[in-house]
């Protein structure tokens, strides 16, 4: 009885039976394994060429170029009434005064062409950082600095071994003439790359040698806190109604189809929204942070309330029993024990939602941030681009220059992407509790 | 047949003491009355016309095969059922001489009154201590931290888990035993002091040992506390309550004295399922 149940036709019992099949089984757990590590390597593989060449490319960016110069703060020019009034000093030829300070450490530069190249070699902003240093320090009106001043996009992408001298003059836009100089310069060790401070604490320029990152790490940040305030509560609330006092029904139905359906719309039809709602119906400011952080609270909710309502459906049911048992309210359930529970998986799901809204560019070129704009925002108000849209903005510009900031640019919202990240994790670690 | 026999000496020995107890003059009141109680799960009836009397400072025990609607009919009496969309309870429910069904009713407040011990120790990921203190805090039932301590203490001395956790208080509730987790549930349902106190099968999930110490705990509680507890152990029907009340298929077969039930059931389905011929 017993060897009928154990024996199959040919005689074997189970355990030869299961014998037989043990190496193909194994095989077969040993080439998922690997098929799971050929997976993970690509993807590692990709994501490390990635991020080496954009770290390459990137890295020239935050140095910059910088030539020596002695500037003489003539009286004569800068305060002729010798009143050392601000506002006439400000209407100061600064331009000029590099200019001499140029045809002195190059006295046999004469021809006009020449000179215009000559003078062509400084950043055209520089006049502007000595009127700054005058308006900071009047006293220097009448002396002569030596002061490090950021050359030209053209001259620096040469000094960084960006454009080979052995190409034809015809087709560099950097001269043999201008070569000489920067040799002649470098030779006295008048000309230097140096960090580039710069590039972390201006804002946007026409000028790629002074263009700088901040004003968009700014606008980032202000958009992000607007889409954070606006998309967590109303998603975590959401979330909360629909799972635990919603009654189930066809109306709550259809709100959970749509809201899955939003969480597929394309963004840029959000960033149409945005612009016929909130600036031509609501008349908000344009190319604010203010209505940059509304669209993208739009975008992330759906994100933000399937996430959450998965993190509500994860909290074991015993413990909702264990307070309605003791005589919570439905309130107190959902506030003293439902949700902190729930609090990990729901900020889980907000950083998703917010890295997503950090990485969003079309629905903000539709709502006017994608304006060149200088100045650093003070408010979410003022008008503001975010990192992305700085990409997009540098990756466009013509000069060569922009590129290795292009990707610096892009290093910056890594980072940025990085740190929120990170604030996320300690975040769910302080809010993690076992059961 | 010899389980029936087990059964007949556990129940022997309490009759004599029970018995002895109603000499005594404790003549028992009754705490809740169901009268024609019928639930559905949608269109399913999971109970049937359900009258029972439950006495006040009495245990007593619903038993019955798997899916009978004794749970069910636990879960009417504090109003559980509420949480779950489809269920629709009719009939009444008095408890002290209030329906608990009643518009005026607040299911809170009632549930202040019917505390609930599940099948599943479910303490929450909180400390020992804020265990036991959640109910008596958001009832407001103490009037300041002397008072919550003294509450919590006395609770989990009641619940014989005092002298095992003095030590750790401000420890998670989820790192104990299943059987301390058991008795914390307990210290948590009896801190709001309830006059009800439902179990759920409370033993199910634990080993022998824990389960006598439940059970030790649960006769010292009938002093001060009505007590229903869903079982599927008749062992432990007959040996922890006094009366028992015998579901099947959602109807009430038979309530009477435990004793009478275990020794001299009158309906056959009763006989049978005490015998263990089915369930």
């Amino acid at each position: 009885m017993t060897e009928s149940i154990l024996q199959d036709r040919t005689g074997r019992n189970t355990a030869d039976r299961v014998q037989a099949g043990l190496k193909r089984r194994y095989a077969a757990e040993r080439r998922f394994r690997i098929y799971g590590l050929i997976s993970i390597l690509t993807a590692m593989g990709f994501l490390a060429a990635l991020l080496t060449s954009i770290a390459g490319n990137g890295y020239g960016a935050f140095l910059q170029t910088h030539v020596r110069l002695d500037i003489l703060f003539s009286k004569a020019d800068l305060d002729p009434g010798g009143t050392g009034d601000p506002a006439v000093l400000r209407q100061g030829d600064y331009d000029a005064l590099i200019k001499d300070a140029l045809a002195h450490r190059f006295p046999d530069v004469t021809s006009r062409a020449d000179k215009r190249k000559l003078n062509g070699m400084i950043s055209a902003s520089a006049g502007f950082d000595l009127a700054q240093m005058v308006a900071d320090e009047p006293e220097i009106v009448g002396t002569t600095q030596r002061i490090w001043l950021p050359a030209t996009g053209d001259i620096d992408v040469f000094v960084k071994g960006n454009v080979s001298e052995k190409v034809p003059e015809t087709e560099r836009r950097i001269k043999d003439v201008e070569i000489g100089w920067v040799k002649a310069l470098q030779s006295t060790g008048d000309l230097e790359l140096k960090f580039n401070t710069r590039f972390f604490t201006s804002g946007d320029s026409r000028n790629p040698e002074v263009a700088g990152i901040w004003g968009a790490v700014v606008g980032s940040l202000f958009t992000l806190i607007i889409t954070l305030a606006l998309a967590f509560p109303l998603g975590v609330m959401a979330a909360v109604y629909l799972e635990e006092f919603a009654p189930k029904n066809r109306w709550t139905d259809l709100v959970e189809v749509n809201i899955n359906n939003l969480a597929a719309v394309p963004s840029i039809v959000f960033g149409l929204l945005g612009l016929a709602v909130f600036l031509n119906f609501f008349h908000l400011p344009r190319s604010a942070p203010l209505v940059g952080g509304m669209v993208l609270a739009l975008i992330t909710l759906p994100t933000i309330i399937i996430a959450s309502r998965a993190a509500l459906k994860a909290v074991p049911p015993s413990i909702r029993e264990a307070a309605l048992g003791v005589g919570a309210s439905r309130m107190q359930t959902v506030t003293h024990h439902v949700l902190p529970l729930a609090m990990p998986g729901m900020l889980t799901g907000t950083i998703i939602g917010m890295a997503h809204a950090l990485g969003e560019t079309a629905p903000l070129l539709m709502i006017g941030m994608v304006a060149f704009i200088v100045d650093i925002p003070t408010s979410p108000l003022d008008p503001a681009t975010v990192l992305p849209v700085q990409v997009y903005l540098w990756a466009d510009s013509a000069e060569r220059a922009f590129v290795e900031r292009t990707s610096a640019a892009i290093l910056v919202l890594i980072a940025f992407l990085i740190c929120m990240n990170l604030l996320a994790i300690i975040l769910r670690k302080r809010f993690e509790r076992r059961w | 047949m010899t389980r029936h026999l087990e059964l007949k000496t556990a129940v022997m020995d309490k009759k004599t003491e029970d018995r002895s107890e109603a000499a005594l003059g404790n003549i028992p009141s009754t705490k809740i009355s169901a009268r024609n109680v019928n639930v559905f799960y949608g269109d399913k009836q999971a109970l049937m016309d359900v009258n029972l009397d439950v006495n006040a400072r009495e245990v007593t025990a619903l038993i019955g095969p798997s899916g009978c609607g004794k749970s069910t009919f636990l879960r009417c009496l504090n109003r559980m059922n509420d949480v779950i969309d489809i269920c629709r309870v009719s009939g009444e429910i008095v408890l002290d001489g209030r329906d608990i069904y009643d518009r005026s009713i607040d299911v809170v407040q009632l549930r202040a009154l019917v505390g609930m011990v599940f099948q599943k120790p479910n303490p929450f990921p909180k400390s020992i201590f804020e265990n036991v203190a959640y109910g008596p805090r958001i009832h407001g039932l103490a009037n300041n931290g002397e008072e919550l301590d003294e509450i919590v203490m006395s609770s989990l001395e009641r619940a014989g888990l005092l002298n095992e956790v003095k030590d750790r208080l401000a420890e998670p509730g989820t790192g104990l035993s299943g059987g301390q987790q058991q008795r914390l549930c307990i210290a948590r349902a009896i801190a709001v002091s309830p006059e009800v106190i439902l179990m759920d099968e409370p033993c199910s999930a634990l080993d022998p040992i824990a389960t006598a110490r439940i059970e030790e705990l649960i006769d010292e509680l009938r002093a001060n506390f009505t007590i229903v507890i869903v079982t599927h152990s008749m062992q432990q029907a007959a040996r922890v309550s006094q009366r028992t009340a015998f579901f099947h298929l959602g109807s009430l077969v038979e309530v009477g004295d435990t004793v009478d039930i275990f020794t001299n059931p009158s309906d056959k389905r009763t006989q049978d399922y005490i015998t263990g011929r089915f369930g």
